[in-house]
């Protein structure tokens, strides 16, 4: 039997049963669409998340000062050690894969400017901090080297606060702002980062010299952390180690088995945060693949029922010299053809879908030639196998019961 | 309920001739279905030899015993057995299908020959259900031996006819047989039976009786015989 008379018998088999052969498709057509859109959601977030995590700023080494166990019990960061400035010009003069090096202290503070107050976090920092974070100036200047010597009372501000504290379209550069009643002459704003990947809005802060929060408004020489950035992503690795060296060196090994210091860089946390969403993806996927198998499932039922049905017609096609094979061969592609069918509908399907849901929550969504390719592979794979069962059982009838089927 | 062996037939030994038309008959159940299908390789004899041609058919795997039906045999039925919401073109090109020296052209074409041959030009579209039992049967016919088979196996073509039209299929199968088709015709109605060469009797599957009809009815001439009072 030719293929192509193949195809006509199958055409017309499903000409004849079209509501059926559509229920029978549309278990196929939504779990290829399911595997098409979770695809393409899950590489959307993830392209997302390595897009926050880039906008942290590339190559950030961030150094943490360790916990000590005391008693068994876990203490705060920086119950083992205290970072000091003094680390951080050794850091600096010391480590030459460090490209940018700053100490950050953070506190909560309330901003006013005449009849506006907003609570923000503020960040000491040196004036390398928006060059580790990659963080351009949307308008005035940064902070110099210069101001952090004398505890100027300048500072540059997010977008977040900009919009908050300087409702009506004012120019907040030259402006002064009171932060916890200290005025503080405003000399720049920060360009916009949006949200971070784990939620916090990044613009809502203000950056002021390191030595001005020491001074002025926590007045105590704590740092927080050391965040650096390393000359490129190649030796960030490099400059992690460069940076224990030094550390260890200037506060003595200590004995413990737990580090002084936990250096983390950017790579951990995109490591980190691609996994969880390789984890969420494969449990959407496989639960996207369920739905296959139940489509195929019930590809199998109606087949075996569409075998049942014409026992008649296939004895007559036996009687007239149809193969095992020729039956065989009817029966696979009429269920490989609803499969494939209903694969097809669902790639478009689960395409809409896609940008519907990118349109609707603003997701990046990316459709993948290779979930394209996975849900049609999969619908002509789940055809051929469920389809394998009826078929047999056809292609094994003996013709001369067949004939008498009623 | 163990496995009870019925000996459907037994002893039988028989030579059919190139060319003969052969009426078998018995009541139900004398073996005249099962010589029928091992007549058409659809079924096998447990024991015994069935050549076709000179060649024993028996040693063929189903795949050759599939292509010598689609060759050499053509199968008529009581029932017509003509595929359903299929037309009648479509079921007389249904052989060729699975003949794949045939183009799909030359397929149509020999269908519609034979469907014309049998006097059903104008009704080739139609599906089985629009069709009389008459037609449904010639349809049948025309399917059986697009194929130009050696032989010709009929299982009761008429028993679900009425007179006029049984005696218009009989005169088919005349017709085809004069232009040298075998046929083996299955009937348990003697009126039928005469109008076949040989007449071979069963019973309880063995052959009873195997006689020589030397001037069987001629069903055209009978035709023209019941067709004299419609035109009165």
């Amino acid at each position: 039997m030719k293929l192509d008379s193949v195809f006509r018998v199958v055409f017309s088999s499903f000409a004849r049963n079209k509501v059926r052969s559509f229920l029978t498709t549309l278990g196929i057509i939504i779990g290829v669409a399911a595997v098409i859109t979770m695809f393409s959601i899950g590489q959307g977030s993830k392209e997302r998340v390595a897009a926050d995590i880039a906008s942290l700023g590339t190559n950030t080494i961030i150094v943490m000062p360790g916990a000590l166990n005391q008693s068994g019990i876990r203490q705060v960061a920086g119950t083992a050690s205290r970072l000091t400035e003094d680390d951080v010009a050794a850091i600096k003069s010391q480590c030459g894969a460090v490209q940018y090096v700053s100490p950050e202290v953070r506190t909560a503070v309330q901003v006013k400017y005449g009849s506006y107050n907003w609570r923000t976090q503020m960040n000491g920092v040196y004036p390398d901090f928006i060059n580790i974070r990659n963080w351009p100036l949307e308008s005035g200047r940064g902070f110099t080297d210069a101001e952090v010597r004398s505890a100027a009372k300048v500072c540059l501000i997010g977008q977040t606060l900009a919009t908050n504290v300087f409702p009506d379209q004012i120019d907040p550069v030259g402006k002064i702002i009171k932060v916890q009643n200290v005025p503080f002459t405003v000399i720049g704003t920060l360009s916009s980062k949006g949200q971070t990947a784990m939620g916090p809005d990044q613009d809502d802060c203000i950056l002021v010299p390191f030595s001005t929060v020491q001074k002025r408004i926590i007045r105590s020489s704590f740092v927080g952390v050391i965040i650096a950035s390393a000359a490129s992503s190649e030796v960030t690795e490099e400059a992690r180690q460069e940076i224990y060296k030094v550390l260890d060196l200037r506060h003595g090994n200590s004995s413990e088995s737990v580090s002084q210091y936990t250096i983390g860089t950017q790579t951990d946390l995109s490591n980190t945060a691609e996994k969880t969403s390789k984890t969420l993806g494969m449990l959407l996927v496989s639960i996207a693949f369920v739905s296959l198998i139940v489509g195929g499932i019930g590809i199998m039922n109606i087949m075996l029922v569409s075998v049942t049905e014409r026992t008649r017609e296939i004895g007559i096609r036996m009687a007239v010299g149809a193969r095992e094979r020729d039956i065989m061969l009817q029966f696979l592609v009429e269920a490989t053809t609803l499969s494939v069918a209903g694969g097809i509908i669902g790639i478009l399907a689960g395409a809409g879908a896609s940008i519907l849901v990118s349109n609707i929550q603003g997701w990046p969504v990316k459709i993948s030639m290779l979930s394209i390719a996975l849900g049609f592979g999969f619908s002509a794979a789940i055809g051929i196998f469920f389809g394998w069962y009826p078929a047999q059982k056809a292609a094994a009838l003996n013709p001369i019961e067949a004939l008498r089927y009623e | 309920m163990g496995d009870t062996f019925v000996h459907a037939l037994r002893s039988v030994d028989l030579d059919i001739k190139k060319g003969e038309f052969v009426a078998i008959m018995g009541a139900s159940g004398s073996g005249k279905s099962t010589l029928l299908n091992i007549l058409g390789c659809l079924d096998k004899p447990s024991s015994g030899i069935y050549t076709f041609e000179g060649v024993d058919v028996q040693a063929f795997d189903p795949e050759h015993l599939a292509v010598h039906r689609n060759r050499k045999i053509g199968f008529v039925f009581q029932s017509f057995n003509l595929l359903p919401r299929t037309t009648a073109l479509e079921n007389v090109e249904l052989p060729l299908i699975y003949n794949p020296d045939i183009s799909r052209r030359v397929a149509r074409e020999k269908a519609s020959k034979a469907l014309a041959a049998l006097g059903l030009k104008d009704r080739s579209s139609h599906f089985p259900t629009q069709l009389s039992g008459g037609q449904q049967q010639r349809a049948a016919i025309a399917r059986a031996i697009i194929n130009d088979p050696v032989l010709l196996l009929a299982d009761e073509p008429t028993g679900n006819l009425d007179t006029q039209t049984s005696i218009e299929i009989m005169a088919v199968f005349q017709q085809l047989n004069q232009r040298g088709m075998t046929i083996v015709l299955v009937t348990h109605e003697t009126d039928i039976a005469e109008y076949a060469g040989r007449t071979i009797r069963f019973r309880d599957g063995k052959i009873t009786s195997d006689t020589i009809v030397h001037c069987p009815r001629l069903a055209h001439e009978m035709l023209i015989q019941t067709a004299i009072p419609v035109n009165e």
